[in-house]
């Protein structure tokens, strides 16, 4: 059976870097791997997804309603938005990170507060602070590595030679700050 | 070696490796990296058209002249390409030719959806239909193989899935390229009707021997399990999406070149099924011709005609119900419409013009179409690129056969105005409706992600260009009433509208300013210089809390509802200085910025 990582999050967090690294991974320890991302208007600020698929053999580049192993939000409320995805015995990672919508933005609603208990009472849940490690990391862009690190750990993949991947697919200045995020956002998962 | 590549770099790699020596395209989500990639390529000359006919018919030219040629496109811009595509099926190429066209069930970047399937077999051109970034690379080079081979245009059908996922894709080599010899023939290329004729006959020919091709092409394949007496028919991203749900335990037909479609496989695949499931996006094409051969199969009776034919989709129509979801109160999410983003030069144009009263806003197709989203709610009309110039043309009109006085402002940006806003102003020009026609020029083609325009200075490869200036353009049409505004300068803006709205014969207002998320070029830099280097803040005590600034519609701005003060995220503000245009107060200041 294949398995499904759905990334989720709000355009411009860094969702397509962190999938492209992951399906490199993947790919060279021998896995079928698909990967299907919507590009265009939806990235002006939108809700983005990355969907990724691997195993012996794959077939839907997509993954259905209550087919995702894993969901990993990059945003609080993008994993209310996507949990129909997720299957019923999936696990959720969550960056515990807001980015308010144009409604809240501008005053006509409020962002709830309480989506991380809402999220544990639906499923199986880890709330990670992605943008404080970074943050201690010294580049709060590396939020995106960090978060990949968690999906690294999650799903079991941590024998694959993840620094040499990043030494291949990164800026040569940015290795060795992302190898310490996929370390760091693997040691924030149990 | 095998790499991840996504459909469109396929399908650019496929054509390197066919020896393509031409490529033009018009950008269009989800096609536009097809382009991008290939212009990657230093052997393939590749460039940006003004529009999708103008790209197939320099594709057509280069054909004629004995080079491999490949033009990509949208599904709607083979709307704008289907004047010369209809006859390039007649004539048929020197150099093979293939023609992309990109289509979006499920509109994700569409302003409609169509099944271009119907174009093929309108038009009689051959078409493949690729599932995955490997076959959208083999497919290519087929494709080219069979353009030559049978002396005809080859349509490759993607859609955005196929389009924008990756899978694994092994390479293959370029070879030594030839050109093929050039020589006037008439009686091939020159469609008088003399011509024509001739050509219309022996397309007969031409689709009977490709029929014969379809029939035994390795690409249009059945999988059978004697096992079952289900049997599933399906094309593209749909073979996929029903090989997850049906699974082996079924027999599949999967079809590669859906025109002309290989009856004869498609019949001996039906006659041994009890059911058929007919899978596939949008039209009911592959329903059609079954049900012409004389079969019941299952298809849009069941399944939804539109969207697209995801698992999740093709379970609810067979069975009621997706896979088993966790249910939960979704009240909670708030949605993410997509805004202008912080710093966005069309912001101050809507600003000022959702202010006016009794004038009809022709919109068109571009960033600036949000201009019809709250807090602006500034358009009346959207339908195709270059629409608006000509639909406010003609609402003119009929608004001047009325008393109420209504005004329209139709308004484009600079790469639509290219695209084919330019014969609409002509329009404008020669027939004289009383029309204020602006032009948004941010100096690219920003919607699709930033691609150079005639307008930006720069060709698709990256090489200086000669800038046509829309100015001149429209100073060539003949328009006496022509001025250029800084749409951050709202004042400016507004006495402009003023003027133009007072006068009674066409205007064209030009807003400049480049695209906040623009590279800028060396002439960039000198031509607005300071652009983007300001930051705003809000002094809180001296906002009142009015909320004024939020109709501005910046996301870097934000409201403290408990505080009642307005805010600007440091990060996100490009210093555009359109809120502290709009504050009452003077509440919103720039940054004095620290010397050293
Ligand atoms: C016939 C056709 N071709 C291509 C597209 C895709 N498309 C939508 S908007 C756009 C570009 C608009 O650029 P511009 O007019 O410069 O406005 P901007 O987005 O920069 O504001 C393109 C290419 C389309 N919708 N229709």
């Amino acid at each position: 059976m294949a398995k499904s990582v759905l990334l989720v999050g709000v355009g411009g967090q860094g969702t397509i870097l962190a999938s492209k690294l992951l399906t490199t991974g993947l790919l060279e320890a021998g896995y079928e791997v698909k990967m299907s991302e919507i590009h265009g208007m939806s990235q002006r600020g939108g809700s983005v997804s990355s969907q990724v698929r691997y195993g012996e053999e794959v077939f839907s580049p997509v993954i259905e309603l209550g087919g995702a192993d894993i969901l990993v939000s990059f945003e609080l409320m993008e994993a209310m938005r996507w949990i129909e995805y997720l299957k019923p015995d999936g696990q959720i990672i969550v960056n515990n990170y807001k980015i308010p919508p144009m409604p809240v933005v501008m005053g006509e609603c409020e962002y709830p507060e309480d989506i991380p208990e809402r999220l544990c009472a639906l499923a199986q849940t880890t709330i990670v602070d992605a943008a404080a490690i970074a943050n201690d990391l010294g580049n709060p862009r590396v939020m995106n590595v960090v978060l990949l690190g968690t999906i690294i750990k999650a799903m079991g993949l941590t024998q694959i030679d993840w620094e040499r991947i990043i030494t291949q697919n990164v800026k040569p200045a940015f290795v060795d700050i992302n190898i310490e995020a996929i370390k760091a956002g693997m040691n924030a998962v149990n | 070696m095998r790499t991840l590549m996504t459909g469109d770099e396929a399908i650019a790699r496929g054509a390197y490796e066919a020896g393509v020596v031409f490529a033009a395209a018009y950008p269009g989500t989800p096609s536009t990296e097809i382009l991008e990639n290939l212009a990657h390529y230093p052997e393939i000359y590749s460039e940006w058209s003004p529009n999708e006919k103008v790209a197939l018919e320099g594709a057509i030219g280069a054909s004629i002249a004995g080079g491999r040629a490949i033009a990509s496109m949208k599904h709607v811009g083979l709307n704008v390409a289907a004047d010369p595509l209809f006859t390039f099926a007649y004539t048929g190429v020197n150099g093979g030719t293939v023609i992309i066209t990109a289509d979006e069930p499920g509109q994700y970047s569409s302003q409609n959806e169509q099944d271009n399937r119907n174009y093929a077999k309108a038009a009689k051109i051959p078409m493949l239909e690729p599932s995955d970034s490997q076959e959208c690379l083999d497919m290519t080079k087929l494709a080219f193989d069979i353009s030559e081979q049978f002396d005809t245009p080859v349509l490759i059908r993607m859609t955005t899935r196929v389009c924008h996922s990756k899978s694994p894709v092994i390479t293959g080599e370029r070879p030594e390229v030839t050109l093929k010899p050039y020589e006037r023939k008439g009686n091939k290329y020159v469609c008088v009707p003399a011509v024509a004729k001739k050509l219309r006959v022996n397309i007969e020919s031409r689709t009977a021997k490709l029929k014969e091709f379809s029939e035994k092409c390795i690409y249009n394949k059945a999988e059978y399990n004697a096992e079952s007496n289900i049997g599933v028919i399906s094309s593209g991203i749909s073979y996929y999406y029903a090989k997850e749900v049906f699974g082996s335990g079924v027999s599949h037909l999967k079809l590669a070149m859906t025109w002309p479609l290989p009856l004869d496989l498609i019949k001996d695949f039906c006659d041994r099924m009890e059911k058929i499931y007919i899978i596939e996006e949008n039209d009911p094409y592959l329903e059609e011709a079954v049900r012409a051969l004389g079969f019941k199969p299952l298809g849009k009776d069941i399944f939804p005609p539109y969207d697209e034919m995801t698992p999740d989709t093709i379970r609810k129509s067979l069975f009621g119900e997706t896979l088993p979801t966790i249910s939960a109160d979704t009240e909670v999410v708030i949605n993410r419409p997509p805004t202008l983003c912080a710093g966005c030069p069309h912001r101050g144009f809507f600003y000022e013009i959702a202010k006016r009263k009794n004038v009809m806003i022709s919109g068109d197709i571009g960033c600036y179409t949000l201009g019809m989203a709250p807090p602006y709610n500034a358009m009346d009309s959207t339908i195709c690129m270059g629409a608006s110039l000509s639909i406010g043309h003609g609402a003119q009109r009929v608004f001047d056969m009325t008393d109420r006085g209504t005004r329209v402002v139709s308004v484009l940006g600079d790469s639509t105005f290219f695209h084919t806003g330019m014969n609409s102003l002509l329009n404008v020009a020669y027939n004289q409706s009383n029309t204020i026609n602006v032009i948004l020029d941010n100096r690219i083609t920003g919607m699709t992600g930033h691609q150079d325009n005639p307008g930006s200075g720069y060709t698709a490869s990256g090489e200086s260009a000669p800038m046509i200036k829309i100015e001149d353009v429209a100073k060539a049409f003949g328009f006496r009433n022509i001025r250029v505004v800084n749409p951050n300068d709202l004042q400016q803006v507004s006495d402009v509208l003023d003027e133009l709205l007072a006068l009674d014969e066409p205007s064209v207002l030009i807003t400049r300013w480049p695209c906040a998320l623009k590279k800028f070029s060396p002439e960039d830099k000198m031509e607005f210089a300071g652009a983007y280097t300001d930051k705003f803040a809000v002094d809180q005590d001296t906002c009142i809390g009015c909320k004024l600034c939020m109709k501005a519609g910046c996301p870097a701005l934000s409201f403290d509802t408990k505080a009642k003060k307005a805010a600007i995220s440091r990060t996100q503000c490009l210093g555009c200085s359109v809120c502290a245009q709009v504050c009452p107060k003077d509440a919103i200041k720039k940054e004095v910025r620290q010397n050293g």
